[in-house]
């Protein structure tokens, strides 16, 4: 079998006083796409929010590891460049920042090493042709005044330059219409290779009509409640998150 | 193509200048063996006054204007519109009014004494002179010490020197324009600097010459407890454009400097003046300066004042709007640490119709500095079709610092366009946590997003000072000295 990239071991986390997470156990492999799928207010973005370390969540007991290293208490900065990205579900803005600049500074920022820069320009140019992407993008701040759409490119845009191992992507298909869903999947399976893990957490199944993914977890009240196959997904358009969330209690 | 080529050089250029200074403020430095050639007495009184004027040899009008000047300083109260807990510190006795580092001003560095070329070298402007200036002015103390200017520019007419030599050289376009835009009167400090002022610059661009390259003036205070009083004039005449820039450094010393400078511009029909300054003079310094330009029919102004350095700094930048289709422009970055406050902002006058301005501050106070934006825009009644608009955005790095806004309007006429907005944020956790999630480290995130609220400013500089302000501000990000 294929590396383990992720393990996540009896986790626990809270935000403030109020506990969230009530021991979620689960494992990515290299090569795997999963999907983890909960209803509103299940803790589907703690979750992804409490792996990359946000200030706000408190993990308050398990263990998180990535390649049989403990990273529970790593600093967000470090989990990035040993190779785990988020793809958020509300991307931030940051003015006056152009998406060039910033693609040069994170890309640097995670190798170690500044590219020459004609270098870097042929590569982003070659990530945004991929993505689809307008070359007027690179010129914008980012995420400043984008649309829902263009956020999430630009997101994807980021991972294919950070060419991280393990991706987290916190419910990337919110906000998008059809056509930007479209694009945006046609991007995640083109940076998708088998040395990566992708870990996709979404509300809908919609999304996974054009990303398959290899196992299935049904997220309910803060832990795991199933895990399959894409059957999962059959089964849950069908009778909806009624039936497992009388599971998870 | 051309802008990504340019700021991809602005990257390179940036990450070499980082590695070569990593100091926090840079140029606390001075000179112990500079020999001044004259030093006046310490303190301030008429005689002192008339020594000066008699120094430099001076025209009659020049002294009594002095010694008038003199009389009004002492009789004028501190300035009441802003907290005077600062300035009513200021030690007027313990200042030096005048000193002369050398007897004759220098056109080649050769000449240049060895120990005031050594700080000049140390600032790197010789090496910029050279690379993308057409001419450059510099002042130790009380005097410049050096000057030069292009042939060509010369050839064409202009005239680019400093306000002692200009004095004594052009005679009559001084006394025509010299305290016509600021009065003796207009408050305390330009009675100050009326009374002692000492070097600065003279600029004249004849009908229709277009300065592509700036010009750039650099003032260095080098003696503790020095005050310096730079006059600087500018004059664009008919459909001429110029551009200057001023720096300004000095040593960090444990008793406090004063600089009060008076700036005039003149931008006669049609012609444009752009005003750059790069203000980092140390924190011991009370910087208080009257600044203000005259913009009539067809002209154009712009004040583009970066305020990075000083203890206290009381500047706005003012542009009346003299005649039909005037305009302006006031882009402004304050930034406050520790025991600092920049009382900054910018003055619209309109004096006639159709005439526009607009004023962007942003201020960035951190480690409990405070900054204050202070704006008057004023519309004269008969003046129609005015459009002013006013954008402040103010950046607080943490809960000790603090930003102000004062804006006045003044406006006795219907048919204008005037508008005022205030913006106050915070750098926040999602934005840290968005840029630490990409690899980037905390103190690289904030000063990412500093140098992010800093960009429109940042952008209308050449692209050497571009570089050199990033690097400035990384100084001040990464110093814990306040």
């Amino acid at each position: 079998m294929s590396e383990i990239l992720l393990k996540i071991e009896g986790l626990h986390v809270n935000v403030g006083e109020k506990e969230i997470l009530k021991g979620v156990d689960l494992e990515v492999r290299a090569g795997e796409i999963h999907a983890l799928m909960g209803p509103n207010g299940s803790g589907k973005s703690t979750l992804s929010n409490a792996l990359m370390g946000h200030p706000a969540y408190t993990i308050t007991s398990g263990k998180v590891s990535y390649k049989g290293q403990d990273i529970t208490s790593m600093p967000t900065d470090e989990k990035a460049r040993l190779g785990i990205f988020m793809a958020f579900q509300y991307p931030v803005a940051i003015p006056g920042v152009t998406v060039t600049n910033f693609l040069r500074a994170i890309t640097k920022a995670k190798r170690g090493v500044e590219q020459p820069a004609r270098e870097f320009r042929q590569e982003m140019n070659d990530a945004m042709k991929m993505l689809n992407v307008d070359p007027a993008f690179a010129k914008r701040y980012v995420n400043d005044g984008f649309s829902g759409g263009e956020k999430k490119r630009c997101e994807m845009l980021q991972m294919a330059m950070l060419k991280p191992e393990l991706g987290i992507l916190d419910e990337t298909d919110s906000g998008l219409d059809i056509d930007a869903l479209k694009v945006v999947c046609e991007g995640i399976n083109k940076v998708f290779n088998p040395s990566m893990g992708l870990l996709i957490i979404t509300h809908y199944q919609r999304m996974l009509n054009y990303v398959k993914p290899h196992k299935v977890h049904i997220f309910v009240a803060g832990r795991v409640a199933a895990s399959g196959g894409s059957e999962l997904v059959d089964a849950l358009e069908k009778e909806g998150y009624d039936k497992f969330i009388k599971i998870g209690v | 193509m051309q802008t990504e080529d340019k700021s991809a050089l602005r990257a390179e250029l940036k990450s070499k200048v980082d590695t070569i200074v990593k100091d926090d403020y840079a140029f606390g430095f001075h000179d112990d063996d500079v020999k001044y050639t004259f030093k006046a007495q310490k303190g301030l009184n008429a005689d002192i006054v008339r020594q000066i004027s008699k120094l430099k040899n001076e025209p009659a009008w020049m002294t009594e204007f002095r010694l008038k000047a003199y009389a009004i300083f002492v009789k004028k109260p501190q300035p009441t519109f802003l907290s005077t807990d600062a300035l009513e510190k200021i030690d007027f006795d313990d200042i030096f009014y005048f000193m002369r580092a050398q007897d004759k001003q220098s056109t080649s560095w050769d000449d240049v004494d060895a120990g005031v070329k050594r700080t000049f070298d140390r600032l790197g402007i010789p090496e910029a002179e050279q690379k993308f200036l057409s001419g450059v002015s510099a002042q130790y103390d009380s005097e410049v010490v050096y000057h030069s200017v292009r042939d060509e520019l010369t050839k064409q007419g202009v005239i680019f020197t400093d306000m002692d030599s200009a004095l004594r050289e052009y005679p009559e376009i001084v006394k025509k324009y010299f305290a016509t835009i600021i009065p003796m009167t207009d408050n305390k400090y330009a009675a100050l600097n009326s009374a002692v002022w000492s070097g600065g610059s003279f600029v004249y661009v004849p009908k229709g010459v277009q300065v592509t390259i700036p010009l750039q003036a650099y003032f260095r205070i080098n003696s503790d407890n020095m005050g310096q009083f730079e006059r600087t004039l500018i004059i664009a005449d008919e459909g001429s454009s110029v551009h200057y820039i001023e720096g300004c450094t000095a040593p960090t010393y444990s008793n406090n400097a004063l600089h009060s400078a008076v700036v005039e511009l003149i931008a006669l029909k049609g012609s444009k003046i752009r005003y750059t300054t790069i203000q980092n003079w140390s924190k011991n310094v009370y910087n208080l300066v009257t600044k203000r330009a005259y913009a009539y029919e067809d002209a154009r102004v712009e004040w583009i004042d970066g305020n990075l350095g000083s203890k206290l700094t009381v500047k706005y930048p003012a542009i009346y709007l003299m005649g039909e289709r005037a305009s302006g422009e006031v882009l402004s970055i304050a930034m406050a640490g520790s025991g600092q406050h920049q009382d900054a902002g910018a003055r619209i006058v309109a004096k006639a119709s159709n005439t526009s301005a607009t004023v962007t501050s942003k201020s960035i106070s951190k480690n409990g500095g405070r900054t204050s934006y202070r704006g008057l825009v004023s519309v004269d009644q008969g003046c129609k079709n005015v459009r002013v608009n006013t954008v402040c955005d103010a950046l607080l790095m943490d809960p000790d610092s603090r930003s102000d806004t004062y804006p006045t309007m003044r406006v006795d006429e219907k048919d204008v366009n005037v508008g005022h907005e205030a913006t106050v944020s915070k750098i926040g956790d999602e934005q840290l946590f968005y840029l630490t999630s990409r690899g980037i480290s905390k103190d690289e995130a904030r000063l990412m997003i500093v140098n992010g609220f800093i960009e429109p400013f940042t952008k209308e500089l050449p692209l050497e000072y571009a570089v050199e302000l990033n690097r400035l501000m990384q100084l001040e990000m990464e110093g814990g000295i306040g």
